[in-house]
């Protein structure tokens, strides 16, 4: 736990992205998420922490709609990306999930060449004019992802044959090559290995500068190095939002408390 | 954690000497191996048994003996009117070549030194196949200019002669056989010792037509290798659009209610309905409401389509299912649409899998035979159907329904040649197996 220290951090601007109000999540029966109100900020990162099964990729979910995919999910509440309601039915989650994209826990690389992953969502969505276009936003989504340097030689063969550390960077590229604004990430380190991980983490620290970052975590010590907002999440609820530093020193719940101290868990 | 070990006794025997227990595991471990052993042993065995009992029954089909003899094609018995205008010539029948031919084969015996001991001139005739003056008749009535010229003829030994050079009869039995004598034999030995007579590889088996009961050595598969050939084009461009559609749509794309799960157990049933049910509904809809012809492929396609079509969305619906959630995710989160997700990423992880499943439904399909004979496919068909598309309407026959008729036809020879038909029809099976294998190495090198 000595890694614990919490570095303060000047939080560059606080225009508000998104501004959820009163969600309520319901699979079926169980209710997994109950009156979330959570603002994130523009080039800020935004951690979710709280123990398993408190309902924090359900909530981040939410956030790009990815909870439509399933069947027994109902969704209520607000949701406005930019002052737009993202459960209007006008809005087409296909293109809304261009503008938020999503890294997984797992390292999903699509079976194709490390350059199609990445290509893939530009190639979809009309990004690039022609191939040296193509070429450039790759070249630039895999340097912003810190991963050219180890893949340039070998752009052509297979994504799914790096190893973990460099499959989760590529997804990265990947979610990133699409120019979102906002980046979800669910638990983006729990299967990497503690280079992998300073490695992912030192990449969210740099795609502040131009992204909103949503990171959902279980390393407490991940939470206080790279983010500047923390939401601790119990049993569905959110029991408390504030700056990072103030959430990891002075918790204001004595349920946040016990979990950042290790009592719950 | 210290007190639960420490009530359980110790081991204290070597690991180098198993004790009891070890033992008897690795007995049953070795026992279930041999279990195993002997059951995949038994079933190489019946495939090799039943291999050779149908190559040894069967090869002999791709072979045929021919008596080769110059023969006179005389314009006094083919062209009477000595005009050469093929549709007067039309007018003298087969029975018309039988003596031309019977005459050529005496004369040229006794020109050669063959006695014809014991063998008039009927069961001299009775040595060429009946088969042989229609195939003269027929080269003569396309080449008129060759009558009367005496041409070097190719012509089909009958049935019995075929098969004492293939060792199915022999003298003993013509003793019995009041359908060839052992006279006959010795001359057809005498022949081929001058060789007139020889047996060489038949390639009128595999492209020629049916051909009536009493001669079998001129019966061909390739009317039914064209039926079996159309319908699988019929099944090919139904079922594997049709199947892999619905596969996707009930996978991919439809709620999972009440309302799809009648669908998918009654797709698992339908694969199991016996097969002459479909032959039944495919006579009644097909044939008697929408009023398609008899023993035509297109009936047959149709048929084996709705036949197919369970097994095609059983396996495709299996390898949709394969591909993990976690690369549908990934394209929906990069903002691909659900159809872009499916057809770029899900579809090509799992082409192996449809492509294998398609491809023994096809099989199925090819080998299948109860519900062809209920929509006539079985008829004697000598005329070679057009091509396609006109020709799925031309009536024809299919090769296990080929191998069916023959096998209930009387000449022995027959026997032989469903044999043959057999092989034929096992080689086209091996050979589309080998294509499913060859195509899910090619697709599944893409990693
Ligand atoms: N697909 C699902 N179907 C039903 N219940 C689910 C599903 N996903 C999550 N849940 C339930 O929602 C709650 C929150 O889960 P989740 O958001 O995955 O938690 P966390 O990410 O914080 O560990 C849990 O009680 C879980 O059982
Ligand atoms: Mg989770």
């Amino acid at each position: 736990m000595n890694d614990m220290t919490t570095i303060e951090r000047a939080v560059t601007t606080s225009e508000k992205k998104i501004d959820a109000k009163g969600v309520n999540v319901h699979y079926a029966d169980t209710h997994a998420i109950k009156n979330v109100d959570v603002e994130i900020d523009d080039k800020t990162v935004t951690a979710f922490i709280g123990p398993s099964g408190c309902g924090k990729s359900t909530f981040l979910r939410c956030l790009n709609r990815m909870n439509d995919t399933i069947d027994i999910c109902r969704v209520t509440g607000d949701i406005l990306l930019d002052d737009e309601d993202i459960y209007h039915p006008k809005v087409d989650p296909v293109q809304l999930r261009a503008k938020v994209g999503m890294v997984f826990q797992k390292p999903n690389p699509f079976p194709k060449s490390i350059y199609d992953n990445v290509a893939y969502g530009p190639r979809i969505h009309g990004l690039a004019q022609n191939k040296a276009d193509l070429d450039d936003i790759v070249e630039k989504s895999l340097r912003r992802a810190a991963l050219w340097n180890e893949v340039k030689d070998r752009l052509d063969k297979p994504g799914t044959g790096l190893s973990g550390g460099q499959q989760q960077r590529l997804c990265i590229a990947r979610a990133v090559a699409t120019s979102p604004e906002v980046l979800l990430m669910d638990e983006p380190c729990s299967a990497l290995d503690p280079i992998a991980t300073a490695q992912v983490e030192n990449l969210i620290d740099d795609l502040r500068s131009r992204f909103s970052v949503v990171i959902v975590t279980h390393s407490m010590a991940q939470a206080s190095r790279i983010s500047q907002k923390t939401a601790f999440f119990h049993l569905g609820e959110l029991i408390e939002f504030g700056d990072t530093t103030q959430i990891f020193t002075n918790p204001v719940d004595p349920r946040t408390e016990s979990y950042i101290t290790g009592r719950i868990g | 954690m210290t007190d639960a070990s420490s009530n359980t006794p110790r081991l204290t025997t070597s690991i180098i000497e198993p004790d009891p227990r070890t033992r008897r595991r690795n007995a049953s471990e070795r026992r279930f191996r041999a279990y195993g052993l002997a059951a995949i042993g038994t079933g190489i065995a019946a495939l090799i048994f039943l291999v050779i009992s149908i190559v040894s029954n069967g090869y002999t089909a791709f072979l045929q003996t021919y008596i080769t003899i110059p023969v006179e094609l005389s314009e006094q018995r083919l062209d009477p009117q000595g005009n050469r205008d093929p549709e007067e010539m039309a007018r003298v029948t087969t029975f018309g070549y039988a003596p031309v031919l019977a005459m050529a084969l005496q004369s040229h015996l006794i020109e050669q030194g063959i006695p014809m001991d014991g063998v008039n001139p009927r069961d001299l005739m009775a040595m060429i196949s009946q088969e042989a003056p229609a195939q003269v008749r027929n080269l003569v009535l396309a080449n008129p200019e060759i009558v009367g010229q005496t041409l070097d003829m190719e012509m089909l030994a009958s049935g019995r002669i075929d098969g004492y050079f293939k060792g199915r009869v022999t003298l003993e039995s013509a003793e019995r056989d009041s359908n060839v004598s052992p006279a006959q034999l010795a001359l057809a030995a005498a022949m081929a010792e001058a060789g007139l007579m020889d047996t060489r590889f038949n390639w009128a088996f595999i492209t020629g037509p049916d051909a009536s009961g009493q001669r079998p050595e001129a019966a061909g598969l390739g009317v039914a290798i064209l039926g079996s050939l159309y319908m699988m084009i019929v099944v090919l461009a139904l079922a594997l659009p049709i199947g892999v559609a619905a596969s996707i749509y009930l996978e991919e794309f439809a709620p999972k209610n009440r309302f799809t799960d009648i669908i998918e157990v009654n797709i698992s049933n339908l694969a199991a309905v016996p097969s002459i049910v479909f032959g039944i509904l495919g006579l009644a809809i097909f044939i008697n409401f929408a009023g398609l012809p008899q023993s035509a492929p297109i009936v047959g396609g149709l048929v084996l389509t709705l036949m197919t079509l369970p097994t095609i969305i059983i396996a495709t619906r299996a390898s949709l299912r394969a591909v993990p959630p976690s690369i549908r995710d990934a394209a929906l989160g990069l903002g691909a649409s659900k159809m872009q997700s499916v057809f770029h990423h899900v579809l090509p992880l799992a082409m192996p899998g449809i492509l294998t499943g398609t491809i023994i439904g096809l099989a199925q399909a090819l080998g299948e035979t109860a519900p062809l004979l209920l929509i006539g496919m079985v008829a004697f068909v000598r005329e070679f159907p057009d091509a396609p598309p006109e020709g799925l309407f031309d009536p024809t026959s299919a090769l296990p329904v080929q191998v069916f008729s023959w096998t209930q036809r009387a000449d022995p020879a027959f026997v032989e040649r469903a044999s043959g038909a057999t092989i034929v029809l096992l080689v086209f099976l091996v050979s589309m197996n080998l294509l499913a294998v060859m195509l899910r190495r090619r697709f599944e090198r893409r990693w």
